[in-house]
């Protein structure tokens, strides 16, 4: 991939975006379980956007960018869209951005169902789902593929630590990273 | 009037947003936290086999997920009416410190000690677990360490750092090794010796922060934790207890299938995630707290050697009466991680764990299970009911977080009006907006499995709602 060629430009240190939209924030966790690698990963490229980090908008000239989670909110939507236009590459990161896994279980149901059994049903003070301030939710939770052209996919419920550790260092590398061989959905 | 928004928040766990809104003087008037996920797992649920929902509830959260798989699997255990053999107990109690270890590491060294030790108007660009790597480079490998040393744990007894799937209805899947034993007691020797280093530092360092103690949502609330049968600390299993904002308690030993008696949730409109208050005194005037800074205040003593001499310590920011500032979570929780190791190896030198029997095998016996456990946020309930088939029926979930959804509502305030102030707002002032919220170590996944998400973000509108000033970092 020329993106790849891109990457391993030495005259600047590659840019790293991670998102989580909806999910558990269980592939962050396996990213963080690098342990002592991330040492050697924040030596070979800097974070300039994600929950790790306090950048508030997301910048330019991104190199790689991990999207945990499906596409659930309009919020989700515009930012995985801000993300694709301003990466080289983008990794579908882990099973619910890669199928929509646990959060597209609400797909079967009408979001005013969902509304009534949280709101109302289960409150002491029943009222309408709230609106100030909060995104509006897409009444189907998406894969990331379906909203955006995605470059690689990572499935796992996690991906196992090596397995991220392993691509982002192949992606660093210029190699061609091989996800399919260290993880599966469900893994 | 305008209004000043923070999105997003960083360095927490989940999707958050900010809004201050600003008079003409320049002065915060009101503050909303907005939490801006929302997944349904309530209702989704229904009508799925109630043993698969240890593994789906697991699935609210990444960082906790052993603490919803423990309030599941008791949830089940109590539909199965079965009392699960002792050592699976113990083998329960082992990895729920393990995670609490993990998380507290987490939410100290990576996500909060940027700005204790960078500073709040620090650099934002480096203000992060990497630019602590370059800045307090051994600080940073204890952070790793400790965190990793948790996880290790969780893995070997589990199979599976984050969702693992061996705590089930009726105990656990497998029995503790005699290998696995002795390499998790060297761990937890090695976690000791930084976690007694770290609590050191911090406890000199504490003094510094007074004007942060003073402003950080120190305020008087009620306080609701789990003890067990003498009062202290616990996270497996015991009576909930609350205390007023003296000290004195007020709920001595609720049941876990009678929270409703004291617990009760009020929506608001500008957030996903629900207020929980206690019932007896309304809404919003039952407010308390729950995690760490909860727990310690609430229970007679931790019950371990190395984690009572803490607390004592601890206790001595305000003798005789619970600590009161939201900003003593992170030393509450040095405290906390102090305990789980030590609790962590006694349980693991008693030989009773090494029980072969470790699960009891049941259908659905009744029609309603609770489970409830301390996760490293506060409290945890799961409430489920299951026709004869042992279909689910109806869940209800209290997140620990949800409990604190109302103190950190009013901490944004006490913060943003203290620091934030006009005509120019700096970066610096909304960073301690942000930071206050860090000392709850919210986990917004977990609190917004009904739906949600928490961005933070400053915006400023004027009277009409035009934004004339939108803050945000690069």
């Amino acid at each position: 991939m020329t993106s790849e060629a891109d990457l391993n430009n030495k005259s600047r240190r590659p840019r790293i975006a991670t998102v989580w939209l909806d999910g558990c924030s269980g592939c962050h966790m396996s990213l963080l379980d690098i342990d002592e690698r991330l040492v050697e990963l924040a030596s070979l490229c800097d974070v300039v956007y994600g929950p790790l980090v306090d950048a508030k908008i997301v910048p330019d000239d991104i190199d790689l960018t991990l999207v945990e989670g499906a596409i659930a909110t309009d919020h989700d939507w515009h930012l995985a869209i801000e993300l694709r236009a301003k990466s080289k590459l983008l990794v579908s990161f882990g099973d619910c951005a890669v199928t929509g896994n646990v959060p597209s279980m609400r797909n079967v149901l009408p979001l005013s169902a969902i509304y009534k059994k949280v709101f109302r049903d289960t409150a002491a003070t029943p009222a309408e789902c709230p609106k100030d301030g909060v995104p509006s939710l897409l009444d189907r939770v998406l894969p990331v593929h379906q909203v955006v052209t995605v470059d690689l996919f990572l499935p796992g419920c996690p991906p196992p630590a090596n397995a991220i550790f392993q691509v982002l260092s192949d992606v660093l590398a210029g190699k061609q990273p091989e996800p399919l061989k260290l993880t599966r959905f469900g893994a | 009037m305008p209004t000043v928004i923070i999105e997003p928040i960083t360095r927490i766990e989940g999707h958050a947003r900010v809004t201050l809104q600003m008079n003409d003087l320049g002065q915060v008037e009101q503050a909303k936290l907005h939490i801006t996920q929302l997944r349904g797992f309530e209702k989704f649920c229904e009508g799925r086999p109630f043993p698969e929902m240890p593994s789906l509830t697991a699935r609210t959260c990444g960082i906790c997920p052993v603490s919803h798989l423990i309030a599941s699997s008791k949830a089940c255990d109590d539909l199965m009416a079965v009392q699960i053999p002792p050592a699976a107990v113990r083998l329960r109690r082992v990895i729920n410190l393990a995670q609490l270890l993990q998380s507290h590491a987490l939410s100290f060294f990576h996500l909060s000690s940027p700005d204790l030790l960078l500073g709040w108007d620090s650099d934002p660009a480096s203000r992060n677990v990497f630019g602590l790597m370059r800045e307090h480079p051994q600080l940073a490998k204890d952070g790793i360490r400790l965190r990793q040393v948790g996880q290790s744990i969780i893995e070997r007894l589990g199979n599976k750092r984050v969702h693992p799937s061996w705590i089930v209805p009726g105990g656990v899947q497998s029995p503790l090794t005699a290998e696995v034993r002795v390499e998790i007691r060297a761990w937890l020797s090695e976690a000791m010796e930084i976690a007694e280093r770290t609590y050191r530092l911090y406890r000199g360092m504490v003094k510094r922060f007074k004007e942060e103690a003073d402003n950080f949502g120190d305020m008087p609330t009620m306080y609701m934790a789990l003890v067990d049968g003498k009062g202290n600390l616990e996270h497996y299993d015991g009576l909930l207890r609350i205390k007023d904002s003296d000290g004195h308690v007020i709920e001595s030993g609720v049941h876990a299938e009678d929270y409703a008696s004291v617990i009760a949730e009020a929506v608001e409109s500008h957030s996903f995630v629900k207020s929980p208050y206690y019932k007896p005194m309304g809404y919003p005037h039952g407010l308390y707290r729950v995690g760490p800074l909860a727990r310690l205040n609430v229970a007679e003593r931790c019950g371990t050697p190395i984690a009572d001499e803490a607390l004592a310590e601890f206790r001595a920011i305000s003798p005789g009466k619970p600590v009161s500032s939201s900003f003593h979570y992170h030393y509450a929780r040095l405290v906390e991680i102090l305990f789980a190791i030590e609790r962590m190896d006694q349980l693991m030198a008693d030989n009773n764990i090494m029980d072969k029997k470790v699960r009891a095998r049941a259908r659905g016996n009744k029609n309603r299970g609770v489970g409830i456990s301390e996760a490293p946020r506060g409290t945890l309930i799961h409430d489920y009911n299951i026709d004869d088939e042992g279909r689910i029926t109806g869940v209800n979930l209290i997140i620990a977080t949800g409990h604190n959804n109302l103190a950190m509502n009013r901490s944004v305030l006490q913060v943003a009006r203290h620091y934030v102030k006009g005509p120019t707002i700096s970066e610096g002032m909304l960073n301690r907006v942000e930071a206050v919220i860090r000392c709850y170590d919210p986990c917004l996944s977990c609190a917004t499995h009904e739906v949600g998400r928490m961005p933070l973000d400053v915006r400023v509108l004027d009277v009409n709602g035009v934004e004339t000033q939108r803050i945000v970092r690069g």
